[in-house]
């Protein structure tokens, strides 16, 4: 096989793997507030994800490293082009991560709540500036001649982009509360399963929409039509399945539904990796943007040997955590008070 | 103000950031797994203690190396996207390689690590923690393979069709000489920076234990904590050293300007002393510059191995960069930064020694000591190494300048970039000053709440014995202790 075709699939993969399971985590720190009543709910919700969070994140790295390793130029044009965007997600996400670890360390409603707010806010910003920006590759940016991206930071939020942006958004959301509800118990898992099938509708409406509008508009192929139709048929499933309560499913489908959509957009880009809207000539493709032979030779050893590994240890870690949490199982608060009374004084 | 200046500010805090958390997880994490494997092989209650105790400081201090490490990963394309395209083909994989193999197995086993405290066996609990520290420490290998590659390019050519770097032998990117002797560099830097906190903090708090007379405490929980530190700070001491003098000598080899802008080095000389204090104005002119306080010859047996060796200076350098690469680009690194950095390395690595050496006497044959004067050294050793690794890296990468990929002066031709071109030319100055002020502003928060949460539990030292305990209801017997 032609090796930059299958980097542009490994990359292609390594989104959909990172848009699938960060996609829950999202939905997770989106709704952590307004799912929970009492602190507690808070910290059940935040556990659902506790031991995986930051391994999903780590999909995001490698795709970006893949990106770098396999496709330099695209990574440079992409990356300082969407300057702006992933400024505010770096952010996001920086305030995220700490907020999971820091939140519980001291106990102080104060010093939570000021957490709660990272979590939420680092949850909103990537779910839609990802759907803007993936939008905004499949419209095509203006790009000049020396592939530079030149498009300004308000031509990024055109109506076709925003509404990708309310995209994910939806998605994220749906996948986050059936998530909830699979992973916890009690009071928790039922007003998860009723959030789910209550946003389940507006996703299928305006994830249709959306895909309706970018198949039309800027798929140059007929076989996209595929995944539009997996993910809107997955979708409708979704709905059918939370009104059921039928967890296992509903998560599948949605799993599903985040994956043709990743296909999709790449299926929409292919054979560019960043079509350019002011000239075709000067889009960035599969072939003018990669790397050469050799190193994607080495790259593909190393992913072919990795690749199973990681996949068989981060699955074996959903399996250890496969229990669903309760409310009763959440410990008291362990966090230091918020005013030091103790002796840090010198001996 | 241009784009490249703000630019460079915003990579030098980030990166410089980065790096001051980074050192304590690379060393910390083995050093908690020692202490696990001591706990399940003695099984003996304190190393448990101890466990916990070093482990809650280790998440505490991974959370910030792990937030800030997501913009290392996209800061090349978007401020240096045309150091991305000229070295994408070679350094990009390293990268990759660098998340896929290390990224993925500490992040994962880490969060088995925290919330597996009891659902996996005790066993495979352990090997966790392991995976964790082999994590880490692959990490800074490929990274670093990446950032020696920058320093001394090897493994690739120059495609005139594209101008741009292209690799053509991976396995002379991972056994770069410069890249051995990195490597070894900044794992016993990450060993001496966590060994140092280990021994300061447990030194500390035995003091604190045996001034309230918890004596048995400070026996048995701080004493063999405060031994592995200080154990631990001979052995990376003597590495840091060793490694040291091998990057030294391969300076001399690769990267002449630096090893003599180090040294404020002006014309050449044979028998080069290093000077501990120079004064004279050493900002880019070599007018004035008065070396005084100097130990002869030491500079030149960094370089060259022999006290007498030949050092060429910064001027007869420049001289013949200009013949080689081209006139019109001033080929000195900031003199100033390179020479006092270079010092400041080298004179932190004293608050360690210092340690290493009141501790070891007045703990010798199972003493424990109370002495207030031992509390205070404690506390003044622990951030000192941590400041010889930043200072290092600034000396590393300023006395790297003006280039971003220095040429090998026996490698391959043309490969070579000037820090200037690699800048991302469509990006807006604009744009760059946001985000340098957005992460010097985050990142200065977030200095506060990780000093102030490691402070706070630092201070807690280790929890009561289980047995002490009234009734389960000890943080440790918890389901979920670790939880959020
Ligand atoms: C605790 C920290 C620490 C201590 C005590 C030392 N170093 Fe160091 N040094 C570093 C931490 C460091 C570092 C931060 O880890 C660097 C930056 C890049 C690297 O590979 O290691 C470094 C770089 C570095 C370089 C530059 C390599 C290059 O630019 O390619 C040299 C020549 C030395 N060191 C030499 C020494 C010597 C001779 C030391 C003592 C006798 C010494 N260092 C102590
Ligand atoms: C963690 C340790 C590191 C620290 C503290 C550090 C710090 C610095 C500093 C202070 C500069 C000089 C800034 C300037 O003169 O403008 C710099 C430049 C640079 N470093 Fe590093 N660096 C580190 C590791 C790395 C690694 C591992 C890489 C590559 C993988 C790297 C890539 C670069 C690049 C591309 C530049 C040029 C851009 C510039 O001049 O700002 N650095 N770094
Ligand atoms: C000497 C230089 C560097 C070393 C040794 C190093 C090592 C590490 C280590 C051990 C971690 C684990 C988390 C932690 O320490 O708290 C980490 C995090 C990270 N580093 Fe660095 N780093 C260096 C510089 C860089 C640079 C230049 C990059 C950019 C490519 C980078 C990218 C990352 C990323 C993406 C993470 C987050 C990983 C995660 O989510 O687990 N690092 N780094």
């Amino acid at each position: 096989m032609d090796l930059p075709l299958l980097w542009f699939l490994l990359i292609a993969v390594l989104w959909l793997g990172y848009l699938v399971l960060e996609g829950f985590d999202f939905g997770v720190g989106m709704l952590m507030r307004p799912l929970s009543r009492t602190d507690t709910d808070r910290r059940l919700v935040i556990n659902t994800i506790g031991p995986v969070w930051d391994g999903n994140e780590v999909w995001l790295l490698v795709a970006g490293g893949a990106t770098f390793a396999a496709f330099p130029e695209w990574y440079a044009t992409m990356f300082s082009g969407f300057y702006l965007p992933l400024l505010l997600i770096l952010a996001a996400l920086i305030i995220r991560g700490v907020a999971f670890e820091y939140r519980g360390k001291i106990d102080d409603d104060t010093w939570r709540a000021r957490w709660d707010w990272a979590i939420t806010i680092g949850s909103w910003v990537p779910s839609v500036l990802w759907g803007v920006a993936f939008a905004n590759l499949v419209r095509g940016v203006r790009i000049d001649a020396d592939h530079q991206m030149v498009s300004g930071f308000f031509e990024l939020l055109n109506p076709f982009a925003l509404l990708g942006g309310a995209t994910t958004t939806l998605l994220f959301l749906t996948h986050g509360a059936i998530f909830i509800s699979l992973k916890t118990d009690g009071e928790m898992r039922e007003r998860a399963g009723r959030l789910a099938a209550v946003l389940s509708v507006p996703t299928v409406v305006v994830a249709g929409v959306f895909a309706l509008w970018a198949q039309t508009a800027y798929s140059a192929h007929v076989w996209t039509w595929a995944p539009v139709l997996v993910a809107a048929g997955a979708l409708v499933g979704v709905v059918l399945m939370t009104r059921a309560r039928r967890e296992g499913w509903a998560f599948t489908l949605s799993a599903l539904a985040i994956a043709a959509v990743v296909v999709f957009i790449f299926g929409t880009l292919f054979p560019n990796v960043m079509p350019a809207s002011n000239d075709p000539a000067n889009s960035l493709t599969i072939a003018n943007a990669s790397s050469t032979d050799y190193t994607l030779t080495v790259m593909t050893w190393v992913a072919a040997f990795m690749t199973p590994l990681v996949l068989a240890y981060q699955g074996w870690t959903y399996w250890v955590f496969r229990k669903r949490l309760t409310a009763a199982a959440i410990p008291a608060h362990i966090g230091l008070p918020l005013r030091d009374e103790s002796t840090t004084s010198a001996p | 103000m241009e784009a490249l200046d703000v630019a460079r500010w915003q990579f030098g805090i980030v990166t410089v950031y980065h790096f001051i958390f980074v050192p304590l997880t690379i060393g910390l994490a083995p050093l908690v797994a020692i202490m696990q494997t001591l706990w399940n092989v003695t099984g003996k209650d304190h190393w448990l203690r101890l466990t916990k105790f070093f482990g809650k400081l280790l998440l505490i201090n991974f959370a910030i190396g792990v937030v800030t490490g997501i913009v290392q990963e996209f800061q090349f394309g978007m401020n240096w996207s045309e150091y991305s395209r000229f070295v994408g083909d070679v350094f990009g994989a390293p990268l990759a390689i660098e998340g896929l193999a290390a990224f993925f197995l500490e992040s994962t086993f880490l969060g088995l690590w925290i919330f597996g405290w009891d659902k996996l066996p005790k066993k495979i609990h352990l090997a966790c923690i392991w995976a964790v520290a082999i994590g880490t420490n692959l990490s800074a290998y490929f990274i670093l393979a990446a950032n020696s590659w920058m320093q001394h390019p090897v493994g690739a050519v120059f495609n005139p069709e594209t101008g741009r770097a292209e690799m053509v032998d991976f396995g002379a990117l991972l056994t770069n000489n410069t890249l051995v002797a990195a490597y070894s560099h900044t794992i016993s830097t990450s060993l001496l920076v966590a060994g140092t906190f280990v021994a300061g903090l447990a030194g500390w708090l035995m003091v604190r234990a045996a001034r309230s007379s918890e004596l048995d405490l400070a026996r048995t929980v701080y004493r063999p904590a405060a031994m592995l530190g200080l154990i631990t700070i001979v052995l990376a001491g003597v590495g840091v050293v060793v490694s040291g003098d091998y990057q030294g000598k391969l300076m001399y080899e690769q990267q002449p300007m630096k090893m003599s802008a180090a040294e404020a080095l002006c014309v050449g000389e044979e028998g080069a002393s290093f000077s501990i204090l120079t004064i004279g104005d050493l900002s880019n002119s070599c007018e004035g510059v008065r070396h005084i306080l100097t130990i002869p010859g030491v500079t030149s047996y960094l370089g060259t191995g022999d006290f007498n060796g030949y050092l060429p200076g910064v001027q007869d350098i420049q001289a013949q960069y200009a013949a080689q690469y081209g006139p019109d680009v001033d080929y000195q690194p900031n003199l100033a930064v390179t020479y006092w950095s270079f010092r400041l390395m080298i004179g932190f690595a004293a608050g360690s020694a210092a340690l290493a050496l009141a501790g070891l006497w007045l703990l010798r044959k199972g003493r424990i000591t109370d002495k207030a004067w031992f509390a205070r050294l404690c506390l003044v050793a622990i951030p000192m190494p941590f400041a010889a690794a930043s200072f290092g890296w600034i000396f590393t990468e300023m006395g790297r300048q003006p280039w971003v990929v220095a040429p090998n002066p026996t490698g391959p031709e043309l490969i070579r970039m000037l820090t200037q071109d690699g800048v991302s030319t469509s990006v807006p100055v604009g744009e760059v000053l946001a985000s340098l002020l957005t992460f010097t502003a985050l990142y200065s928060v977030l200095a506060v709440v990780w000093f102030t949460l490691m402070r706070r539990y630092a201070a807690l030292g280790v929890a009561p014995a289980p047995s002490d305990e009234p009734d389960d209801g000890s943080e440790d017997s918890r389901p979920l202790s670790f939880a959020y």
